[in-house]
């Protein structure tokens, strides 16, 4: 196939599973085998990209113009190629998780599940894709539009005010600041195509560029930075599968990896280092790593504790871009990966124990190890992966974003994130441990144990695998790394 | 034949309709009437697509009324501007039409229904007549014809809520009150100068910029079609002309009245009188500039606690007025052009909107918004069209509100002004919260328990689905409005009204 045809392929996989959703609303095995091939299809096609991409070949599409003059455009590069790599194969597993859950869990409306999640993954590919702002910001917005019956899924009043939170943090700020931001760039600089080197440098001042840059940072709410995080909390009321694949991965790793694309191919990473326009971006980053690991530490509730460990972990990736550094950037490029597969992991454990005990306070799960051990053995692989620890992918990262910060000179930006990986140990491994070597919680007579065992196979497995995932990256991340490389040349 | 066609295509934009009006009224059967009516607007509507195509490359065209040259002779004149305010009003009759004939059936008693065609194609005949003509005073002719049919039309409400009666005389008033300002202004530039052909008029009055009359006659045809326009605070006709007319008259008039208005507003100021005249450009900085920004915030405000959503929609209309005037208040090239692809787009967003709205009181009975709970079941298909035209509204990204944002963004920041940039997004902000409080009720609260609602026939969602399929293929694909709005504004703004015309329809005349 060419490249043109492999892009339309991308993004017309998840769609057609998404039109096979409704169209096959009541025969359930029938749409989710179909759903199930569209996704796999879709990872074999996006390898099929990498291959073509590094062979060498030009990948580019463009279809029609948006107006005279701007086209809706995708281009192949390597950021891009390995956030659709990560959403692609991680949609494999969470679909399978999915119907274990919705099914296990009797939840209602599965059609409709399903249908906005095909369509979110839509939106993702061709966020991945984009070649230009104004493409980036449709499916953004795209985005933003269809997970938000997923996270209003249950009805319930809590529901459709998280819901609320949802959309209004997150269409707020995508129209006010984001919107303003691409147009801007576009008048300023006559252009909004991604290139190598960026395409602001010289066009204005360093004072306005950092007003730029604040307008993308807070405009891409889905990077959760502090002050405009709540939206990421406040969607835990979803189905366990959407905080797994939308809010560990494809949904906040979109607005991360738009930060990333921004600050690589708009501002571009010399840019930003000669003028210092990201100075302060590196301490509001520095500041949300450290309070969410606080208020993570807080909470009760378990995935309310890995979301606020979700915007702690974001910022690091937020951070990576504003130290203005090539590792710090290959370092959040790396991280988006590893932090993925970690969380995602954290998060189909957490649906895993919902499932099978209706348990969703961390003080409830005292013990629960000797019944559910894949579930715990894989949550606290991904815990390690998150703190950081080898053998496990996690560590790569936090590495290339620690040799980021010493090439930046930035020696307090190494102390933020070692701080930060012991605030991970304390709010993490905890869980894990109680869950193994609780003595007192077998005595507590109420036998609520008893007959208790793992989740339906389909809840197990996924999690399982996506823990052997970060196992493996451990040994693949140097491969990541290099092919992340490119990313920082200049425009030269 | 055929030439005849082309060579006339100006004339008979306006001549079929209002042929077909009388007729309509003649034979009196409702079936020959609608037949009528559909014939002559698709007619309409595909020679206003060939008049589009003519003038696209920014040519200007000329038609001679009867053969008599201008000034002394009526002129047609077509240029980008008036095309595309042809093609947007006759595709909206073309649209509006199908469902009419289901929608009166439940709003309009059967032995009326001839009366609603007549009046509805007189409508569209003053409203094409007021787009398309280069005679000044041709201009308020086809004005009274569409006001005081629209009036007959709003009245129609009236068998099924008798308050109908009392909008169309708040409108009736006001509209008089408008027109008749017009008509003064009128007479205060043929007394000054001595004409009324419009091209005639502008190299008259180009010298005449410290003349009192003239400068009085601008401000009195301003206001006059202010009111006709409903800028804010000379609003107050709409809501109720909007809220209680029926469904069809609501999305036909949201969706060109107002339009046709500001192409007048627009037309006068930039190819009548000269924009570079002191007091216009005060025009657009001291009323257009804070009214419109007032009308962003007020009126999408007031929509938030509408309990009836035809209401809610028509203070959401005063609202993208507010932009639209924004735009031109801009006074740069690209502001103007955001202004008339927003005519475009709005009218398609708005013209859906209306027409789903209606199909859900063709349904329930009811337009209060409380009653839309838990219809996105029921009528899933209708529920849909309101997402993707509330989202439009909103200007979400693959509708064309997202279009018109865009442009209007960019033409705020080209000339540097970021605060209006910043009140752009923060007043699209409120249109979220109106448009989320329908989605939320449609999809989010139960139904009635005993509600036996169904979707909505066939004849209704047609219509309605082809206008939120435009919304959204000119969402995604922007270029032909883009093209048509910026060749429109470049030769307002440069005098390309004025300048050598092709002459139509000359063959065969002696």
């Amino acid at each position: 196939m060419t490249p043109e045809q492999l892009i339309f392929a991308a993004l017309a996989l998840p769609l057609a599973a998404c039109v096979a959703c409704v169209v096959f609303a009541k025969q359930e095995n029938l749409r989710d085998g179909l759903t199930l091939i569209a996704s796999i299809i879709l990872l074999v096609t996006v390898v099929t990209i990498l291959q073509q991409y590094q062979a060498g070949a030009v990948v580019e599409a463009s279809w029609w113009n948006f107006s005279p003059g701007i086209a809706i455009a995708f281009k192949i590069e390597p950021l891009g190629l390995v956030f659709a790599l990560v959403a692609s194969s991680l949609w494999i597993a969470t679909h399978i998780y999915g119907v274990g859950y919705m099914r296990g869990n009797k939840e209602k409306k599965h059609a409709r599940f399903f249908a906005c999640f095909a369509f979110a993954i839509f939106a993702t590919m061709g966020i991945a894709f984009s070649a230009n702002l104004l493409t980036l910001f449709l499916f953004y917005e795209l985005l933003t539009i269809s997970t938000y019956p997923l996270v209003a899924h249950k009805e319930t009043p809590e529901a459709k005010a998280g819901g609320r939170t949802y959309l209004g943090i997150l269409m707020s700020t995508s129209i006010v600041f984001l919107l303003t931001a691409v147009v801007w760039t576009y008048v300023i600089s006559g252009t909004m195509d991604f290139k190598p080197g960026g395409i602001l440098t010289g066009k204005t001042d360093a004072a306005f560029m950092a007003i730029l840059l604040g307008l993308f940072a807070f405009g891409i709410g889905k990077a959760a930075l502090m002050p405009f995080h709540r939206w990421l909390p406040a969607a835990m009321v979803a189905p366990t599968p959407v905080s797994a694949l939308l809010h560990a991965v494809a949904v906040v790793k979109a607005g991360v990896f738009s930060m990333l694309k921004i600050g690589v191919y708009v501002f571009g990473v010399d840019n930003l280092a000669s003028t210092g326009a990201s100075q302060w971006l590196m301490w509001l980053a520095a500041f949300s790593i450290l309070a969410a690991s606080l208020i993570a530490m807080q909470q009760d509730n378990l995935k309310r504790r890995l979301a606020y460990s979700t915007v702690s972990q974001l910022s690091y990736i937020t951070l990576g871009v504003a130290l203005a550094s090539s590792m710090g950037a290959i370092g959040g490029g790396l991280h988006i990966v590893t932090h993925a597969f970690g969380k995602i992991t954290l998060f189909m454990c957490a649906g895993a124990i919902y499932v099978a005990t209706h348990k969703t306070e961390i003080s409830q799960m005292r013990g629960l190890g000797k019944a559910m051990p894949f579930t715990f053995i894989a949550f606290g692989i991904g815990a390690l992966s998150i703190i950081g620890l080898p053998p496990l992918g996690g560590s790569w990262s936090k590495w290339l974003l620690m040799v980021g910060a010493a090439d930046a000179g930035q020696q307090i930006m190494i102390g933020v994130l070692m701080v930060s990986s012991a605030l991970n140990v304390a709010y993490l491994l905890p869980i894990f441990g109680q869950a193994f070597f609780d003595g007192s919680a077998k005595s507590d007579g109420k036998g609520f144990r008893e007959g208790l065992k793992e989740a339906p196979l389909l809840c197990v497995l996924p999690p399982c695998l996506t823990a052997a995932g970060c196992l493996v990256l451990f040994f693949y991340a140097g491969r990541i790394e290099e092919f992340l490389a490119p990313i920082v040349l200049g425009g030269s | 034949m055929m030439s005849v066609v082309e060579n006339h295509a100006a004339i008979l934009v306006v001549l079929l309709p209002l042929l077909s009006a009388p007729l309509a009224m003649l034979f009196g059967n409702r079936h020959v009437a609608y037949l009528l009516s559909i014939a002559s607007s698709v007619a309409s509507f595909l020679l206003a697509i060939y008049l589009v195509l003519l003038v696209k490359d920014g040519s200007v065209l000329s038609y001679h009324i009867g053969g008599w040259a201008p000034p002394l002779g009526i002129e047609y004149r077509i240029d980008a501007a008036n095309a595309l305010v042809l093609l947007i009003v006759s595709a909206m009759s073309v649209a509006v039409l199908p469902y009419a004939r289901t929608s009166i059936k439940k709003e309009i008693a059967e032995k009326n229904h001839a009366l609603f065609y007549a009046c509805f194609m007189l409508c569209f005949t003053g409203l094409m007549g007021v787009t398309i003509t280069g005679d000044a005073f041709n201009v308020f002719v086809f004005l009274e014809i569409s006001s005081l049919s629209t009036y007959v039309l709003v009245a129609l409400g009236a068998e099924k809520d008798r308050r109908a009666l009392s909008a169309a005389y708040d409108y009736l008033v006001l509209g008089t009150i408008g027109a008749t300002f017009f008509v003064i202004g009128l007479g205060l530039i043929y007394m000054a100068t001595g004409t009324l052909n419009m091209v005639d008029l502008s190299e008259r009055l180009a010298t005449m910029e410290g003349n009192r009359t003239v400068r009085s006659a601008y401000a009195f045809i301003v206001i006059g079609m202010g009111l006709k326009l409903a800028i804010y605070p000379l609003h107050r006709w709409l809501p109720g002309a909007y809220t209680y007319a029926p469904s069809a008259v609501s999305a036909f008039l949201a969706a060109t009245a107002t339009k046709v208005a500001i192409y007048v507003v627009v037309r006068f100021m930039f190819s009548v009188f000269s924009i570079q005249f002191g007091f216009e450009q005060d025009t657009l900085k001291f009323i257009f500039f804070p009214f419109a920004i007032i009308a962003m915030f007020a009126a999408s405000f007031i929509a938030v606690f509408q309990v009836n959503v035809k209401r809610l929609l028509a203070y959401s209309s005063v609202a993208q007025i507010g932009y639209m005037l924004l735009g031109i208040a801009l006074f740069s090239a690209t502001g103007l052009s955001a202004s008339l692809v927003h005519l475009f787009n709005h009218a398609v967003t708005k013209g859906a909107l209306f027409l789903a709205v209606g199909a859900i009181i063709y349904q329930t009975g009811s337009p209060m918004v409380a009653h839309m709970a838990g219809l996105g079941k029921k009528m899933p298909w209708t529920s849909a069209a309101i997402v993707v035209g509330g989202l439009s509204l909103i200007g979400v990204p693959g509708t064309v509100g997202f279009v018109s944002k865009w442009v209007l963004l960019n033409a705020a920041l080209e000339v540097g002004l970021w605060p209006v940039s910043l009140m752009i997004v923060l007043s699209s902000l409120i249109a979220v919260v109106y448009v989320w409080k329908l989605v939320e009720l449609l999809y989010l609260a139960p139904a009635a328990e005993d509600s036996q609602v169904t979707e909505a026939p066939l004849s209704l969602l047609v219509p309605m689905w082809g206008l939120v399929l435009v919304t959204i293929w000119f969402g995604f694909n922007a270029d032909f409005t883009v093209q048509v709005s910026d060749m429109a504004a470049s030769s307002l703004f440069s005098g390309g009204f004025g300048k050598e015309a092709i002459i139509m329809g000359t063959e065969g005349r002696p």
